[in-house]
């Protein structure tokens, strides 16, 4: 009979660890959701609030209020841009070398340092194309710019190129060989043909991630006040660099154009992380 | 090489280049990762020469007398990045156990998708939010009563201002929350269900079941996600420079202001020039090989126990 109550009151106690540690989990989702719902309600107001036709189509002010981010809008899709056509092709070459000739060594060493590199400061990168290209093209440039974005993107496109490319079924690729068709036509006409939707998934995502990356273009491609369409001379202002200069003003109307900076680069990432999303149902491994 | 030029002598030309220039592709990655490390390498020697090794563990951090170390900046990383992985591994983790052992699973999937998209809200819209929005409510809501519990403590000593170490720490925490919980998420969910009913079947309540059939078992794939949420929280840089102050100081207080090596280099790059440029970019490269340690060892504690049957990482 005693050892019955103790052990009950014994498996009491259980059950109350048991409730305290639901409990705590349940308040761990709460604690990672009041703030970043806070901080998705705020951006959502402040930079709401700011949005204008003059937003759209202003220049930022130094002081006092109006302006807008025009030239930052620009500068980031060319930015963006430049990146995408020096990534694309290096990234999906690479992902396609090490899903179809990869399962070697180099393959291996390949695909551990791509993974490295995925987890690299970005900052880094600026660091090192400043070097490489500030300082030996004569000052800021779009292009130095671009360049650091692409070395932020080519590890991701690659990992994520090399994921859904191995998706592909092997049975696939047998029955085009059968068919006498040569490797390199099975794997540009079937295989990618048959990965594409994941492909542009991993792409799309590489974008977003770049897209509002500020580190590496602060001594690349730096900023300006003005409209810059030259690729090659003169500092490119962006949506991130804009907002960095913005969050540093001590003025408030300034702040303002800055917050609805933000909430347009915000729009602009999740709407790029949700196509990519529709374009590709399943989940794109390494993405 | 030898495989090319077999492959051409068969005749198979399209396959030789086409094999060849997917090659290079694989190596323009290597050559990237050799080019960012040779060029750090070259142009950091005017700082290697003058301060040699010392440079790691001076404080030094006067410009103009050509004194400078990179220890204040090492010390500002390592501080905030681990409070901020204290603070988001515990809620991280609970998260993950929460969405994989009590939520239904159409909740684990919708919680899935937006915790993935609030990984990609860019770091400076976070700066940003922290440095306006969420410094002053600290100030006015959090701040006071933990100065009333810890205030005599050092840790806490000193009064609160906007931008600083406790701010910046807090946002690391809030940024690289969803990694940490999206990684555990996964490790989690691949232990195999016959752990958890063998656990059930032996009468073990849900913590119970959790704690000694599944964390034990999803150990190092926790851990290597820990890991890879303290690389982001080490390279993260514009929220920190935002927020953290860019004080070059040994701070005793979370109160007061400080200064990472990523925060350091955005924040004084610009008008740098000789000396001085040369002992950012020798931080920057410090940056990286922690950074590219971290990644590695996290990467390695994987690998090793890869065989054995424990989580994997996805990341």
């Amino acid at each position: 009979m005693s050892s019955l109550t103790s052990s009950s009151g014994h498996y009491r106690r259980r059950k109350l660890v048991d409730r305290l540690m639901t409990g705590l989990s349940y308040a761990s989702v709460l604690v990672a959701i009041v703030p970043l719902a806070a901080l998705l309600i705020y951006v959502i107001i402040r930079g709401a609030g700011a949005w204008s036709p003059e937003f759209f189509t202003g220049l930022p002010q130094l002081f006092g209020g109006g302006g807008g981010v025009a030239n930052g809008i620009v500068g980031t899709l060319i930015l963006v841009g430049m990146a995408s056509v020096m990534s694309i092709p290096f990234g999906v070459m690479a992902g396609i070398y090490l899903a179809e000739y990869g399962d070697n060594a180099l393959g291996g060493f390949i695909r551990f340092v791509a993974d490295t590199m995925t987890g690299i400061p970005s900052i880094v990168a600026g660091v090192f194309i400043y070097g490489l290209l500030v300082l030996n093209m004569g000052g800021y440039n779009a292009l130095a710019g671009a360049v650091s974005l692409t070395i932020l993107m080519v590890p991701v496109i690659t990992r994520s190129t090399e994921g859904v490319i191995r998706l592909v079924p092997g049975s696939i690729r047998e029955a085009a060989l059968a068919l006498g068709v040569p490797r390199w036509k099975t794997t540009l006409r079937v295989v990618v043909p048959a990965a594409v939707s994941g492909i542009v998934t991993g792409v799309l995502l590489s974008i977003a991630r770049v897209a509002g990356e500020t580190a590496p273009l602060l001594f690349t491609a730096f900023s300006s006040n003005y409209f810059n369409f030259q690729p090659f001379q003169g500092a490119m202002p962006s949506l991130p660099v804009l907002i960095y200069n913005a969050a540093r003003s001590p003025t408030e109307a300034v702040r303002e154009v800055g917050w609805g900076a933000a909430f347009l680069l915000v729009v602009m990432i999740l709407a790029l992380n949700l196509t990519a999303r529709l374009v590709f149902r399943g989940r794109v491994p390494g993405g | 090489m030898k495989r090319f030029f077999k492959l051409f002598r068969r005749g198979n030309v399209g396959d030789a280049i086409f094999q060849l220039v997917a090659l290079l592709c694989g190596l323009s990655l290597l050559v990237i990762m050799f080019g960012i490390i040779f060029e750090l390498w070259i142009n950091t020697s005017l700082s290697r020469q003058k301060f040699g090794f010392g440079f790691l563990w001076s404080t030094a951090f006067d410009i103009n007398g050509g004194k400078i170390g990179a220890l204040t900046f090492i010390y500002g990383t390592a501080i905030s990045s681990v409070i901020a992985i204290l603070l988001a591994g515990f809620v991280g983790v609970g998260i993950a156990g929460f969405l994989v052992e009590i939520a239904p699973r159409r909740l684990n999937r919708v919680v899935g998708f937006v915790v993935e998209l609030l990984a990609a809200i860019p770091s400076i819209v976070y700066g940003f939010w922290g440095l306006i929005a969420l410094a002053p409510w600290l100030g006015t809501y959090v701040v006071p009563p933990l100065q009333a519990v810890f205030g005599w403590t050092p840790l806490f000593a000193g009064s609160y201002i906007g931008s600083s170490v406790f701010t910046a720490s807090i946002v690391l925490a809030i940024m690289i929350l969803p990694t940490v919980a999206s990684i555990s998420r996964d490790v989690i969910q691949a232990v195999p269900d016959t752990q958890r009913e063998g656990m059930i079947a032996l009468g073990a309540t849900r913590w119970e079941m959790f704690s000694r059939a599944v964390v034990p078992y999803a150990r190092n794939g926790i851990v290597g996600a820990l890991v890879l949420g303290l690389g982001r929280a080490a390279g993260e840089t514009m929220a920190v420079t935002l927020i953290m102050g860019n004080n070059a100081q040994i701070f005793t207080s979370l109160f007061q202001q400080g200064a990472t090596m990523s925060s350091v280099i955005a924040s004084s790059f610009g008008e740098a020039s000789d000396l001085f440029l040369s002992s950012l970019l020798e931080i920057g490269l410090i940056l990286f090989a922690i950074t590219f340690a971290i990644n590695v060892g996290a990467r390695l504690l994987v690998l090793v126990f890869a065989n054995e049957p424990r989580g994997g990482v996805r990341a």
